[in-house]
């Protein structure tokens, strides 16, 4: 009674552990009598048809371990029910940890017929977990042979199938050789194999069993089973053997989940709950190869896989081991983020960089790691793998375009994760996009564009702003907002980055490499005044396009914003060629954007003042009197159109809409001083129409000039319900009213 | 022009021989001989090279490539890499067959060390990787024949080898002989295992004529093969090629009018070589040769093909030819 007695053992924490599992809780051995187990069962839903199912299995499971001799199915009916219930119970809701030692002692053991062991093993379905020592005290019975052959197949491809539920294996993992030894026997060897396969680590594969297996193989030839256990061999140990898989073998074991896995998934359903799910095997060694193609010139981002560069020899030499247990984790085995935490003092990089693309645990580990080898590892391989695949570049890529796509996009996506440019990447760029027709791969290109890191302006100029520019100029309306986009993030990259420096500054060197801050204005100003300038080509040559419009105030959101949120010393208004079309704008989400934006120009601008009274430490940085002067002649402007009506007289920005009365009236509009205000605006004038047919339902005449006085505020209130908060903002800090009771419209500028 | 009248070209002949070359598109983005600057002639002295120990090196066709820098390679574990690329190349030749490390197979690889070819003191000791099969019949002491050879080597890589910590050995020329397929297996067991990448090196028709200004101007024996020029009609439905030969002495004399100083030369000098070359030719066939491609160089010194193919002759001048493929490579990787 040994082995019941460790099995016992094992039960508790096991309950304990499982204890949200009303199926399990509720079933009790022998433990009616067991005040602590009655607390577990406080839970339990307890029917009485549950009640006595339960009662009925511990009497079936209590009658298997009494069974003595051979007894026959056919005449006994105890035996017959006990079985049926056994069956029954184990389809509906799994047998409990505790009723496998029985039921497989009985089974391995030869006492009831093959018939009955048959039935017993096919019902081996477990509700949550399976105690190891059930399963070694089983598989001590193979050794004694007792029961048949087919008994012991059943056996082994029970055991895979449930491989996962078992709830510890390091006992398993000391029978290793014993299951090697069951290689031999023919039948068996597909199963023992696909057995050896999930219980395989490093320290199991030894130059005996090599050498073994590869006897085998003599014998039998080329066996899918075999060529797998190799293969999970040669990942350990690439010194020992090697092997390559052919690429179209799909499966490589036999099926063996036999009757149990449709009813283990029925039961996990029904249980609703997070059982261990077994993981598919898969084995890095075969590439699929869609096709033919000259050797090395095929775009495969190699699969992770362990550094079979470490030889035993330098191993010694240059592990420090700090974990006397410590060997290298292998990359292969790999698939949580808890493994990866468990693991992270001695994990070991891929033996090709380029496969941890593909691999966001190993990115994490990346993050964490700063070790220069790392990067220069990845940014050759990066960089000849693109050059080689550029679509446009190289003659005769044309139709791998998809793929080279996906190459990108899968790049892009490791920098999204690892807020960083790779510098492989920016010079790919740089070497391409001059070739580039701006058309191949277009989205890709525009989204890596985002990540090239900030470097000195003359570089940045000729490689990237000059060859963009020709095709910005050239390309469609799509094209110019998509680009307008793409150097809006790559604003923000640059701005971020900046920030995460000036975090770091405390630490160490922070500006260390070759930028400054000044060097850093610098060329976040070059870039800006770049957008500027293609933004008002662009709005010319496209009629001033509300799309394109909307695109461009979407840069100048940021920048508006770069001295308070980024805390970067530098404000850069739009040039008129932008300011001005968005204030005359026929469409009020424009103006809108705009009256925001200047908000925000006004804000930063106030604190920057302020900062300046404050401290005098950064004086270097102090905004010049031009900025403030720009901004006050655009204030004045667009004051002057929206609230005050004089913009044509009051305007003095060089390019502005200051116009004599002579030519205003040869135009002949009537009312010309008000024709921008925030009624007359062409942006606003729908607001106005339909702010009179509520305010004065029976007026046809839609005489705007109703608009003035108390009525003037109501509109305002009525705009802003209207969603136009950049307007509540701009006029509530831009316009000083000066009586609100006396309406006087009467604004002013200050900063 | 003066020089133009000097030159005797010795014979100038049209052939259909078709061979259509794809062109590298990628051109060097900083490229070091760009005009003006000088580039080394290359040492026309071998000092430190047993020219017996390279001989075999000599006459054969090598396909080019380069290599990026080859990560925990150790040149003392030479042995085990044999080893390991031997199991390595018979698995992949009975795919799905398991191979034993270190078994008698029927290739043997061999790995060397190529102390000789080195241009400077920083630069690693080249390294022969060589498959040789053994008969069958016999498998002792019947003599190996030689199937597939490849080598790499780095002459004069300061550029890259300064720039690379030291867990990289530079080794950026890869040159193979044999098999194609076995350049990819071999290829792939490196890039596996040293984290690296091959690449086909083409050799651009810019650099093609620094080549031929270059070997022109070399010092050979009497009797020296013609200096030819291989150029290729682009734009044809049929391939046509133009060979382009030119006594080696001729070529010499013409040269040495371009050359102003000695041990340097310019782009302005090989362009104004190459110009004579074409207005010579034209003046007897009527072709532009600026018009068409060249895509093949060879000389008593070397010969070189556009699609990354070399073939050295003179032993002496072995180094010098490493040196500037070297150069070709680093500029491909960096």
């Amino acid at each position: 009674m040994q082995r019941r007695q460790s099995s016992k053992n094992s039960k508790q924490p096991l309950q304990v552990r499982h204890s949200n599992q009303t199926d399990l809780s509720a079933w009790r051995k022998g433990g009616r009598t067991d005040p602590e187990k009655s607390l577990q069962n406080r839970q339990s839903r307890n029917s009485q048809v549950n009640e006595s199912k339960q009662d009925s299995l511990e009497q079936a499971v209590s009658y298997f371990e009494k069974v003595q001799d051979r007894v026959s199915l056919k005449k006994n009916e105890v035996l017959q029910k006990h079985l049926a219930t056994v069956e029954s119970i184990a389809l509906q809701k799994g047998l409990p940890p505790e009723a496998f030692d029985v039921l497989l002692n009985v089974a391995l053991s030869g006492k009831l017929a093959d018939a009955v062991n048959t039935r017993l093993l096919k019902s081996l379905i477990p509700a949550s977990v399976i105690p190891e020592t059930s399963v070694v005290s089983s598989v001590s019975w193979l050794c004694v042979s007792k029961c048949s052959g087919s008994i012991q197949l059943l056996f082994v491809r029970w055991l895979i199938t449930v491989f996962d539920f078992i709830d510890h294996k390091e006992q398993l993992h000391a029978l290793y050789g014993f299951f090697f030894s069951f290689l031999q026997d023919e039948k068996m060897c597909p199963y023992v194999c696909h057995l050896l396969y999930l219980l395989t680590r490093k320290e199991s594969v030894k130059p005996f069993r090599i050498r073994r297996l590869l006897d085998l193989q003599a014998k039998m030839g080329m066996q899918p089973h075999l060529q797998a256990l190799l293969s999970l061999y040669k990942l350990f140990c690439p010194e020992l053997v090697s092997i390559t898989l052919p690429g179209k073998m799909k499966t490589y074991f036999k099926n063996s989940e036999g009757p149990w896995k449709a009813a283990i998934n029925t039961i996990r359903r029904r249980n609703q709950e997070n059982s261990p799910v077994s993981q598919p095997l898969f084995l890095g060694t075969a590439q699929h190869q869609s096709r033919k193609r000259k050797w090395n010139t095929q775009l495969v981002i190699p699969a992770s896989s362990a550094n079979t560069n470490s030889l035993a020899g330098d191993k010694e030499k240059n592990h420090v081991d700090l974990y006397s247990t410590s060997e290298s984790f292998p990359v292969e085995q790999l698939q949580t983020f808890s493994q990866l935490l468990q693991n992270i003092h001695h994990l070991e990089f891929p033996s090709q960089m380029g496969s941890v693309l593909t691999n966001p645990l190993l990115l994490h580990y990346m993050n964490c790691i700063k070790d220069e080898s790392i990067y220069l590892r990845l940014y050759y391989w990066m960089g000849q793998t693109l050059q080689e695949e550029c679509s446009w570049c190289v003659v005769d890529s044309n139709q791998y375009e998809e793929e080279f796509k996906d190459f990108l996009e899968t790049i892009y996506k490791t920098e999204c994760f690892l807020q960083e440019g790779f510098s492989s990447c920016e010079e790919f760029l740089y070497k391409s996009l001059p070739l580039w027709d701006g058309f191949c791969c277009r989205s890709q290109i525009l989204r890596l564009v985002t990540w090239i890191p900030l470097s000195s302006f003359s570089e940045m100029k000729s490689h990237l702003y000059d060859p963009l520019a020709q095709l910005f100029f050239t390309s469609s309306l799509y094209f110019k907002c998509s680009v307008l986009e793409s150097l809006k993030e790559l604003l923000q990259n640059w701005l971020n980055w900046h920030v995460i420096q000036l975090d770091s500054e405390s630490d160490s060197q922070g500006y260390s490499l070759n930028t400054t801050l000044s060097g850093l204005v610098n060329v976040v100003a070059e870039l800006i005044h770049f957008v500027g300038w293609i933004s008002t080509v662009a709005l010319r040559l496209e009629s001033n396009a509300t799309f394109l419009l909307y695109f461009i105030l979407d840069f100048y959101e940021t920048v508006c914003d770069i001295y308070l949120r980024y805390n970067l010393p530098l404000l850069i208004m739009p040039p008129a060629g932008v300011f001005y079309p968005a204030l005359l704008s026929m469409d009020s989400v424009s103006l809108n954007q705009l009256c925001y934006i200047m908000y925000r120009y006004r804000t930063n601008l106030v604190a920057a003042k302020e900062n300046e009274l404050i401290k005098k430490k950064i004086l270097q940085f102090q905004f010049s009197s031009q900025t403030y002067q720009e901004y006050n002649q655009y204030i004045i402007a667009m004051v002057g159109c929206l609230w005050t009506s004089s913009a044509f007289q009051k305007d003095i920005h060089p390019q502005g809409v200051r116009l004599d009365d002579e030519v205003l009236k040869k135009t002949r509009v009537q009312e010309f001083k008000t024709s921008f205000n925030i009624v007359y605006h062409p942006a606003m004038m729908g607001y106005a129409l339909l702010f009179l047919q509520q305010a004065w339902p029976d007026d046809n005449t839609f005489n705007f000039s109703l608009i003035k006085g108390r009525k003037w505020n109501w509109y305002l209130q009525y705009l802003y319900a209207q969603g136009l908060k950049g307007l509540k903002l701009f006029i509530e800090s831009s316009i000083n009213r000066v009586s609100r009771a006396s309406q006087s419209k009467e604004g002013n500028v200050q900063v | 022009m003066e020089s133009e009248a000097r030159t005797l070209p010795s014979a100038g002949r049209l052939s259909g021989a078709a061979r259509l070359s794809r062109g590298p598109l990628f051109g060097r983005a900083h490229g070091r001989f760009g005009p003006g600057s000088g580039g080394p002639l290359p040492p026309c002295s071998q000092e430190n090279a047993d020219p017996q120990k390279t001989a075999f090196l000599l006459r054969k066709q090598w396909a080019l490539y380069s290599v990026t820098p080859l990560y925990k390679f150790s040149s003392g574990k030479l042995r085990e890499y044999a080893r390991l690329l031997g199991a390595f190349i018979a698995a992949e030749r009975h795919k799905g067959l398991a191979v034993q490390v270190g078994v008698d197979l029927d290739i043997q690889v061999t790995f060397s060390s190529l102390p000789d070819l080195k241009g400077s003191e920083q630069d690693h000791a080249a390294m022969l990787v060589q498959l040789s099969s053994r008969s069958s019949v016999s498998p002792k002491n019947s003599e190996e024949k030689l199937m597939w050879s490849g080598w790499f080597c780095c002459v004069s890589g300061d550029d890259l080898s300064e720039n690379v910590p030291e867990d990289f050995t530079c080794l950026p020329l890869f040159l193979a002989n044999g098999a194609e397929s076995y350049v990819a297996i071999v290829g792939s067991w490196f890039q596996k295992t040293f984290d690296c990448r091959f690449r086909r090196l083409a050799i651009s028709p810019l650099n093609l004529t620094w080549m031929a200004a270059m070997w022109t101007g070399c010092k050979v024996e009497k009797n020296a093969s013609a200096t030819e020029l291989v150029f290729s009609v682009p734009c044809l439905p049929q391939p046509l090629d133009i060979s382009y030969a030119i006594h080696p002495e001729d070529a010499k004399a013409l040269w040495d009018t371009v050359q102003k100083t000695p041990g340097e030369i310019t782009q302005e000098e090989v362009d104004l070589f190459m110009d004579c070359l074409y207005s010579h030719f034209h003046r007897h066939f009527k072709i532009h040769l600026s018009a068409t491609k060249l895509v093949k160089v060879s000389t008593a010194i070397a010969s070189a093909h556009c699609d990354g193919i070399i073939k050295f002759l003179q032993s002496k001048y072995l180094i010098g030819v490493l040196m500037l493929l070297t150069e070709l490579a680093i500029s491909q990787i960096q």
